[in-house]
């Protein structure tokens, strides 16, 4: 037993198991993939074309939402559990604005007749109503509660239960809708690559996870509030000390975190649909996003969700199919995979720094 | 203190010893064939032993798990996928009973381990986000994978049951009574592990991880280990959750599942042991009874009414009611021997959970 307490055995296997993996999966995609859906990239370079932009677009929009998440758990140490349920009413909220500015009726409006304000303005008001709700919750449950993070987080997970509870009694009893992109987003786009043609609205997924990057990226590094945020990350009771009012900054990184989570909602409404149990799907998305790209910088969260939605992407296409059905069912094994490569090499994640 | 033997201990162990001689005496005193020997108690004694499991890990190990539910439902899983047979979704193997017992317990117990080692380097708040993840990841897996039960899961798992458990449904009184010695027993076995050389190197990770590597202590491997042991208690109550339900689904295992044995944990305190039987006594009721009320002025329906109370308590008194009859008996009660783990829950995970 001393030998293997000696030799750090868990660590070595995982590893060791990381690079076998990484090396065998570039392989099986390169030029095996044959009783997959897609077929090895050597054949087949559109199909992998495809994927790869999947995964991309899909990052696109785990950052958007991701990054809000990683923004108040980097500088306050807040897990807010209750990131998912601003995404579920954020969603609701850009939905019902969107009906009421086109008179929809409850029912589904068709792209065609959507124009760039009755996209963006519900975007914009969900986004605003979350801030406020944000605001709220910071500094009703999490001001005073600063230090204690598993208090918080038990907090914010009861917030969830009532918020998930609360939605089905007043958002259309928290049944699936989806909000439509403008008519011109709604198209495919011929790339002139392998005769690709690729959604548009999937690339703009991607671009306005970009803007929002290259914005938060401007503000944290190129503005005073950002020169704070960063130092507050650092070491806040420094920052602190040097008279700045840090509790001012955890309320703006709150607001803004907690917007970002709605703006993202707005988008994967339009992209795909808002319902009960998607505060659960993307509060576990954020997690993972932060889990692997470790807390502390923007960049974690862009190599977080990078690495999460092309490993989501590529498993769904690229596994053997199983028995009679169509598809990969097990490609969520995967997910964890991801999550045991990365912490078996750096248990703060990509881009975390040790405490 | 003043010559009266009004020790804490002798108080606690006076009640804990009447509530079990009640409780082993009641299907005897109210008949075996009632709502409350099938769905309060003997679901209280199931869901308490899954959430003695996180209870131990957080109070000893601090480390605060969202896997439990997961992993009491694979053992569910892997259990329904043996002993079933005919016409029952999933693999419906048909084997002994036993032997599935015995499989499920190893599995899942063997899941643990691959899961604590991957989570081994990190604890406080980055452990509780990393085992929530394995939670989320185990519903999806058995959502989406049909050969194992797939979207509606495997039914009618209590037919085919040891012969030592019977049918629940004919003889409710087996069940309970296993259900509470398996209780017992896993609350017996915690009690000693916790006081062997392991157990005061896990309260001294819990403590001081750095100071405890610096001691020669492989602080990945205990963790690893202390989260295989809750592994196999969480494997007991899902054989047992399968007898008592008969089916097992992915909602069994859902984000809702989780948090209510999260809930279950801090309503019973997140420090003792005793916490998890009387916090699932406290929920299973509330449910049972609660369940079909709807909520005035705001809407919604019980789970805003367990939400609510979940924040009360929080906010209120973090060590749920244990902690709250801590604070309540204090000026009545000796303080040797409360049998709590002397470090607060939330300092130690504020101090320890800054970093993995």
């Amino acid at each position: 037993l001393s030998a293997l307490v000696a030799g750090r055995p868990l660590q070595l296997a995982a590893r060791w198991s990381a690079v076998i993996a990484v090396v065998f999966a570039l392989g099986w995609v390169l030029f095996y993939a044959q009783s997959t859906n897609f077929g090895p990239l050597v054949d087949d370079p559109r199909n992998f074309s495809v994927t790869l932009l999947n995964g991309l677009t899909l990052a696109g929009l785990l950052f958007i939402v991701a990054s809000g998440f990683a923004l108040i758990f980097g500088l306050m140490r807040v897990v807010n559990m209750a990131h998912g349920s601003f995404y579920l009413i954020g969603g609701y909220i850009a939905y019902n604005i969107q009906q009421w500015m086109t008179n929809g009726g409850d029912l589904f409006v068709p792209s065609s007749s959507i124009n760039t304000w009755e996209w963006v303005v519900p975007a914009i008001v969900a986004a605003a109503c979350i801030a406020g709700i944000g605001l709220v919750v910071q500094q009703a449950f999490i001001r005073w509660t600063q230090g204690q993070e598993l208090r918080q987080a038990l907090i914010t997970i009861a917030i969830s239960v009532i918020v998930a509870d609360q939605v089905i009694a007043h958002f259309h009893e928290g049944l699936s809708r989806s909000t439509s992109w403008p008519g011109y987003v709604n198209k495919y786009l011929d790339l002139h690559v392998y005769g690709l043609h690729y959604s548009l609205a999937r690339l703009t997924v991607l671009a306005l996870g970009v803007a929002i990057g290259v914005a938060l990226w401007v503000w944290l590094y190129r503005t005073r509030t950002g020169m704070v945020i960063r130092a507050g990350v650092d070491d806040r009771h420094m920052t602190s000390a040097l008279g700045v009012n840090i509790q001012r900054t955890f309320a703006i990184a709150f607001v803004v975190g907690s917007a970002l989570a709605a703006f993202g909602a707005a988008v994967g409404t339009a992209q795909t649909s808002i319902g009960t149990g998607r505060d659960g799907e993307w509060l576990l998305n954020s997690l993972i996003v932060v889990i692997i790209g470790g807390m502390g910088s923007i960049f974690g969260a862009v190599a977080g969700s990078i690495l999460y939605g092309l490993v989501t992407s590529f498993s769904a296409a690229y596994l053997p199919t199983t028995g009679d059905n169509c598809c990969t069912q097990y490609s969520v094994v995967f997910t964890f995979i991801l999550l045991a490569l990365v912490l078996g090499f750096r248990p703060q994640g990509l881009f975390g720094r040790a405490a | 203190m003043n010559g009266v033997a009004l020790n804490r201990t002798t108080v606690e162990r006076s009640i804990a010893f009447a509530a079990l001689l009640l409780v082993a005496l009641w299907p005897l005193l109210f008949g075996a064939h009632t709502y409350w020997v099938s769905y309060v108690l003997t679901q209280t004694f199931v869901m308490g032993i899954a959430a003695s499991s996180l209870i131990l890990l957080s109070a000893y190990a601090g480390m605060v798990s969202l896997a439990q539910v997961a992993l009491y439902g694979i053992s569910a899983y892997v259990l329904g996928n043996i002993v079933a047979k005919g016409e029952a979704k999933g693999l419906h193997l048909g084997w002994n009973p036993w032997f599935g017992v015995v499989l499920a317990i190893l599995i899942t117990t063997a899941v643990a381990v691959l899961f604590g080692a991957v989570a081994s380097r990190s604890s406080g708040i980055y452990f509780l986000m990393i085992t929530l993840t394995y939670g989320v990841i185990a519903y999806s897996f058995f959502l989406s994978v049909t050969i194992f039960g797939g979207f509606s899961g495997i039914a009618g798992m209590d037919s085919y049951t040891p012969s030592l458990v019977g049918l629940p449904n004919a003889e409710p009184a087996r069940l309970y009574y296993i259900a509470l010695v398996v209780s017992i027993l896993v609350y017996a076995l915690f009690r000693y592990v916790v006081r062997t050389p392991f157990g005061l190197a896990l309260q001294g990770l819990r403590d001081e991880p750095v100071r405890m590597t610096s001691l020669g202590y492989n602080v990945p491997l205990h963790r690893t280990l202390a989260f295989a042991l809750a592994g196999f208690v969480a494997s007991l109550a899902g054989i047992l959750y399968s007898w008592s339900i008969g089916a097992v689904a992915p909602q069994t295992i859902d984000l809702g599942a989780t948090v209510d044995l999260l809930i279950i944990a801090v309503i019973g305190g997140l420090r003792r042991i005793e916490g998890a039987w009387v916090g699932a006594f406290a929920f299973v009721v509330i449910n049972n009874y609660v369940r079909d009320v709807s909520v005035p002025v705001v809407g919604g329906s019980f789970n805003t009414i367990i939400g609510l109370i979940f924040l009360a308590i929080v906010i209120i008194s973090p060590d749920g009611l244990m902690g709250l009859w801590n604070n309540l008996t204090r000026p009545f009660l000796d303080q040797r021997g409360g049998g709590s783990p002397s470090a607060p829950v939330e300092t130690k995970a504020a101090v320890s959970g800054a970093g993995p």
